[in-house]
């Protein structure tokens, strides 16, 4: 366990060299490494000069949680100990970003909705913090398998919904996370989604920096919002709180604050965009007439039904979308230009990239599209299923 | 650092209410007083608490004042408020407060704890959780407790009115057993809870039942409640409160109930643990009770 006393103008408390994300995320030499998406989320955090972390065990994300932990006794983690359940784990990380830490939880599936009041509270608060949720349904029936219906519940939260597609996706986007999360016109909560199991448990070969460097710390004084710490003024103090009128001035109060909530969510566009090489990520054959618009695990099985209908000399391409909120509207419009079919292949029952993708292109694109094929509870979604969909919508020659 | 922030820049002297103005000239900072702050100071020095809008009479916010005078060091304390009347009146109060939702005073407070505790190590910050019996010991009992069991050094005080006020008199877990509320329309059906007694099982140092009609004990038990919070682990203080609203009392009635009720259902009701009883001896040679 370390002291802050221990940070200098050059290395944070655990001894490593401060650099900025720039350097940390692109700049750094690095080196090949052999890891599920828990471990790695350990290794962003080691390099995170992350002062507090709460968690709670939930399958499948327990095991990124209890490392952040180990980070914790090995001196680089602030402060760190286990909640009761999810809703008092979201409150104390609530109290931690508040009082100016840089702060990361992990949840899953149930845990995200028996949290659920607190995350526009996090939004509505405007603290800076980090919610790496690994997807895996809801119940009922119990199910502990991959899938992602919780994501269509965060999506009106207030909070910026980024979507990593493998493990490497999520070492880079956990540490971009904060530095977006945390710009002053920002800062705004920020949710890493990733396919439990799929991404959570899957060992996969990954480049990492070096781990004697690590992010400047969080500043708080630079919040929108004064932490609270007792060390900003102003003290507040009010002879007639507007807030507790039922009048004109506190509905205008609280409506101006939900839209500036939803306006610091776009504001983070241009940063999101420098930190993960853009907000959408393209793959296949630009000129063509079919397209894959996915976020996570369901890109990389995209990814192959492209391959297999090149091989029979169908074009496809896959849209793979970065962040959910914001949604790259404009980036989706341009890579779509001259397609005819849009297929969205998901793992939830509801499709709610579906209806996303169909809320942002109405009367903006005159594509087909088709919500499909969708998987959920744990079934895998194999490039046959992807295909067989394409086909049954598409007469192309090899059908 | 931080009793500069209550000082006011030159430049907005002369637009700034007078209010403010008082606060920096007038209110009592521990690190301006040789003795220990206390209700005392009441008549003649600038509350930290403004004009507050609670109903004509409430013992709520005579409590408030009380609590508030007491303090040890008000310039470093956050106060974590919940749902309820009790917030109606946190936005007056001087100090760093936070209304976050109904019932997670304590998560929040356990978290804000922790990171000033890391971020701060050579400043002692005090956090007190103020909320009302609802927050407490109904939709927030689990925080509460849990918050008890990992031993954070908070101090939480319920104003127990025994109802649910805020919402129009609804029965609350800590509403005695018979009483007809709403929602309970042929009276409550079982005990009040005994929260001071849970506190003490759950692992507070210092629990205490009472009323708030005496205000030099009510300022007293605060100030001992911080301190063996700040050194020791949790304490808890349920004060009661009444809602003469609801009970169907004048403004001038409510410290009369509360009278009644020392003698009642808040008959005193006082725990320490050994070792804050050991602390305790040594803070009032210190000068510090």
């Amino acid at each position: 366990m370390s002291t802050i006393k221990d940070m200098t103008k050059t290395h944070n408390w655990s001894g490593q060299k401060l650099v900025t994300a720039d350097h940390m995320l692109f700049d750094a030499p690095r080196e090949k490494h052999f890891m599920t998406g828990s471990e790695v989320l350990k290794e962003a955090v080691k390099r995170c000069t992350v002062d507090a972390s709460v968690s709670y065990p939930i399958t499948p994300q327990s095991e990124a949680a209890h490392l952040i932990g180990e980070l914790w006794a090995e001196g680089y983690v602030g402060t760190y100990f286990r909640g009761e359940n999810e809703f008092g784990v979201m409150s104390e990380v609530a109290g931690c970003a508040m009082a100016g830490a840089r702060t990361i939880t992990t949840t899953s599936g149930p845990g995200t909705l028996r949290a659920m009041e607190n995350f526009p509270q996090w939004s509505g608060t405007r603290i800076p913090c980090q919610l790496v949720l690994m997807a895996r349904g809801i119940n009922s029936p119990l199910t502990i398998q991959p899938d992602n219906l919780e994501v269509t519940f965060m999506l009106e939260t207030g909070c910026q919904i980024w979507y990593a597609e493998n493990v490497q996706e999520l070492f880079d986007m956990s540490i971009a996370a904060f530095v977006v999360a945390e710009k002053p016109d920002v800062h705004v909560p920020i949710v890493t989604v990733c396919d439990g199991f799929f991404v959570s448990h899957t060992r996969e070969s990954v480049m990492l920096p070096a781990d004697d460097i690590a992010l400047f710390p969080y500043e708080p004084y630079k919040s929108p919002l004064p932490p609270i710490d007792s060390e900003t003024p102003p003290g507040r103090f009010l002879r007639d709180p507007f807030v507790m009128k039922s009048n004109y001035i506190s509905y205008a109060t609280h409506a101006s604050w939900q839209f500036e909530v939803r306006s610091a969510v776009e504001r983070s566009r241009p940063y999101a965009k420098h930190f993960l090489n853009g907000l959408v990520h393209v793959t296949g054959d630009a000129d063509a007439e079919i397209a894959f618009v996915t976020c996570g695990t369901a890109s990389n099985q995209a990814k192959e039904a492209q391959r297999d209908l090149a091989k029979q000399g169908v074009k496809s391409k896959v849209i793979k979308l970065r962040t959910i909120r914001p949604f790259p509207t404009e980036e989706l419009l341009a890579e779509l230009d001259g397609v005819k079919h849009i297929f969205i292949p998901e793992f939830n029952v509801v499709g709610w990239l579906e209806k996303e993708v169909k809320e942002a292109l109405y009367k903006k694109h005159d594509a087909e599209i088709v919500g499909g094929p969708r998987v959920a509870g744990g079934m895998s979604l194999p490039s046959e299923a992807i295909l067989k969909e394409v086909f049954e919508h598409i007469n192309v020659e090899g059908a | 650092m931080a009793i500069d922030i209550y000082k006011i820049n030159p430049e907005f002297r002369d637009i700034m209410p007078k209010e403010i103005i008082d606060l920096e000239e007038n209110a009592t900072w521990a690190q301006n007083q040789s003795k220990p702050r206390g209700i005392k100071e009441l008549p003649e020095t600038k509350e930290i608490l403004e004009e507050h809008s609670l109903c004509a009479g409430c013992p709520e916010a005579a409590a408030l004042r009380y609590v508030l005078s007491a303090l040890p060091k008000p310039e470093e304390t956050i106060i974590v408020n919940s749902t309820g009347c009790t917030s109606l009146m946190f936005p007056h109060i001087a100090l760093h407060t936070v209304h976050s939702l109904f019932g997670n005073q304590n998560a929040v407070a356990s978290g804000i704890k922790r990171v000033l505790d890391w971020r701060f190590p050579d400043t002692e910050k005090d956090v007190v959780v103020l909320a009302g019996d609802g927050a407490t010991v109904d939709i927030g009992l689990d925080y509460t407790l849990q918050s008890f069991f990992r031993q954070e050094n908070i101090t939480t005080i319920c104003f127990d009115n025994e109802v649910y006020a805020n919402t129009g008199g609804q029965e609350s877990g800590m509403t005695p057993k018979g009483q007809v509320f709403k929602m309970a329309p042929t009276g409550k059906k079982f005990e009040k809870v005994k929260m001071w007694e849970l506190a003490k099982t759950s692992g507070c140092h210092y629990s205490i039942n009472m009323t708030a009609s005496a205000p030099k004990a009510v300022a007293k038990a605060v100030r001992e409640a911080i301190l063996i919070a700040r050194e020791i682990g949790p304490t808890y203080l349920n004060i009661y409160t009444p809602c003469i609203l609801e009970i169907g009392l004048s403004a001038n009635e409510g410290l009369g109930e509360m009278k009644d009720q020392d003698k009642d259902r808040f008959a005193s009701y006082k725990y320490i643990s050994p070792e804050a009883e050991e602390f305790l001896k040594k803070c009032k040679a210190e000068g510090k009770l």
